[in-house]
């Protein structure tokens, strides 16, 4: 047992690869987009030596196609991109949902809409996270704020797309994706790494979609089950249906196989939050300013205190009540014009809820939120 | 007392600002005992234009990666130097180009003037090395890292045919830094 765990500093974005190989990651699929084409170029060295492929599609539609056609033969799978990728990659993942298909897309976030500004961070995805693809819909997305948690959150990632038979976003911004920090990667065996759940029943009795259970075993294609895939809805057999049981039954376990295990896959980071009347709410590398910024205030005499979503969506709803129950106010400060906050608010109980906001490309400084935090003096 | 350590690397790009800033980073946190986070802001450009990187290096986990109030600022270009000079703190230091940045601004911190791309060319033969060189300028000057693990990162990001060049870099940063601070009366 000499092996010892390596230091290196890395990318946020090589994190992000390294945290997939981790997982087990062994096909990827993309279109190079700034600022995630960092995790392509070096998966595209890194996945040939441990026996994965990569592939560079003509397009970001066709890339979440092979992620879906990768991971039905088996094989866990990702695809990074940023918001302009992101939009066209909607269509793959609502297709993901509905088939249950377990895969991993990064959107490393960028200012937008459209082309916008492709080497200045921002945090405008996060609602198109929620709601891009049509249709009630799971979604589950991972918000990391530190380079060594980008290793470790891909490899959440991946568990509970796994787990859950579903996509898993992973929400970062260009400054979290391009900044480097020491990393130490954990060895073999330190992380949890969950694979999916496969058939043992014979053959002709496999349903990829059987009711007995809330979330069915995956057969990989190949191994001789053989199974329909597609977006309608469908039956137990995976073939398409129009019983408005059926449909209503399907539609219900799909969102609530996520809603049910809440508990499980929220993850908050509380700083200082025990007896604050001042809480701010923040997530990415906007947390990092938001700390620093509690961190002063408390310096300053003031109960500030942090609440930092991992998991991003399903929103930490219980997290944001907990919090607010002794709090004059929660501060919200996000890189868009104020999406999260409406979010909190719903969760605020009353509590009155202020945004801070920034599209110009820079990040929120930590004198911008300590400025309005010490108007709640 | 603030236990957090700002240093920017400013110059056009494609002078090796960035990866001067990794290296700083790295002799920080993997070679030295402290943490240490590298960002950098850059334009659709790869070459030309005012280019950053900013390190901050601590001995506690450090949650605001970028500048706030900068201790160590490098420019090797005067556009550079004109356009981030701003957020030097009180009592920081400015190491500028002395041939190219002839505009000094004024402020309440110290400057070290040396023409760091000439004599990266005169005496080793490669402008290249002008970053390399500033490093250890910096290295010396600020005792932010020591210079053995400031050595170490150089070597580890140099392929093995530079290392004598650069590892010379190096040396003459030292050197130079330890006849600037005489000169300039400090100890």
């Amino acid at each position: 047992m000499a092996e010892k765990r390596s230091k290196k500093l890395v990318q946020g974005n090589e994190a992000c690869s390294e945290g997939a190989l981790y997982a087990g990651c062994r096909f990827y699929a993309g279109y190079p987009i700034t600022p995630s084409t960092e995790v392509a170029e070096i998966l595209s060295a890194r996945l040939p030596n441990v026996g994965g492929k990569f592939i560079q599609m003509e397009d970001e539609i066709a890339s979440i196609s092979a992620v879906i056609g990768a991971s039905l033969a088996g094989l866990k799978s990702l695809t990074a991109t940023s918001g302009p990728g992101f939009s066209l990659k909607q269509e793959g993942i609502g297709y993901a949902c509905m088939a249950e298909v377990p895969c991993v897309i990064v959107n490393v976030m960028r200012g937008g809409p459209s082309t916008g500004y492709p080497t200045g961070p921002s945090q405008s995805d996060v609602m198109q996270a929620k709601w891009g693809t049509h249709g009630d819909h799971p979604v589950i997305a991972v918000t990391p704020a530190y380079v060594q948690e980008i290793f470790s959150e891909t490899v959440r990632a991946f568990n509970l797309a796994e787990r859950y038979r579903t996509p898993v976003l992973i929400l970062y911004d260009e400054i979290v994706g391009h900044m480097r920090e020491p990393v130490t990667f954990p060895l073999p065996g330190e992380l949890e790494v969950i694979d999916r759940v496969k058939p043992t029943c014979p053959l002709e009795e496999y349903l990829p979609y059987d009711t007995e259970y809330e979330i069915a075993p995956l057969a990989a294609f190949g191994e001789g089950y053989r199974f329909h895939v597609t977006g309608l809805n469908h039956r137990a057999d995976g073939f398409p249906t129009n019983d408005s049981k059926l449909i209503e039954k399907g539609i219900k376990r799909l969102t609530g196989k996520i809603e049910n295990h809440r508990e499980d896959i929220w993850k908050n980071e509380e700083y200082l939050l025990d007896d604050a009347d001042i809480v701010v709410f923040a997530f990415g590398s906007t947390a990092r300013s938001a700390r620093y910024s509690v961190r002063k205030a408390r310096e300053n005499g003031l109960k500030a205190g942090l609440l930092r979503p991992l998991t991003l969506w399903p929103f930490p709803e219980k997290a944001v009540r907990d919090a607010v129950v002794r709090a004059k106010a929660v501060i919200v400060p996000e890189m868009n014009l104020g999406q999260i906050v409406h979010e909190v608010e719903r969760c605020a109980c009353g509590v009155k809820v202020e945004g801070i906001f920034r599209v110009d490309g820079e990040p929120i400084n930590p004198r911008q939120i300590l400025d309005v935090i010490e108007k709640y003096r | 007392m603030e236990d957090r350590y700002e240093l920017r690397f400013s110059g056009s790009g494609g002078q090796g600002m960035i990866l001067a800033g990794i290296i700083m980073a790295e002799a920080a946190s993997v070679y030295d005992t402290k943490t240490a986070t590298q960002s950098q802001s850059y334009g659709p450009e790869s070459r030309g234009g005012a280019s950053k990187a900013e390190v901050i290096i601590s001995d506690s986990p450090i949650d605001y990666p970028k500048a706030t109030a900068i201790d160590c600022m490098l420019a090797l270009t005067q556009e550079a130097c004109t356009k981030y000079h701003a957020d030097i703190k009180k009592g920081g230091i400015l190491i500028v180009d002395s041939d190219e940045v002839k505009e000094i601004p004024r402020g309440d911190f110290k400057v070290y003037g040396f023409p760091i791309i000439e004599t990266a060319r005169k005496e080793l033969g490669k402008t290249i090395v002008a970053n390399i060189l500033s490093l250890g300028l910096i290295a010396e000057l600020t005792g932010i890292v020591t210079k053995d693990a400031m050595e170490k990162a150089v070597l580890s990001r140099v392929p093995k045919a530079f290392e004598d060049l650069n590892k010379r870099a190096l040396q003459i940063g030292f050197d130079r830094a330890k006849e600037l601070r005489a000169k300039s009366g400090n100890a």
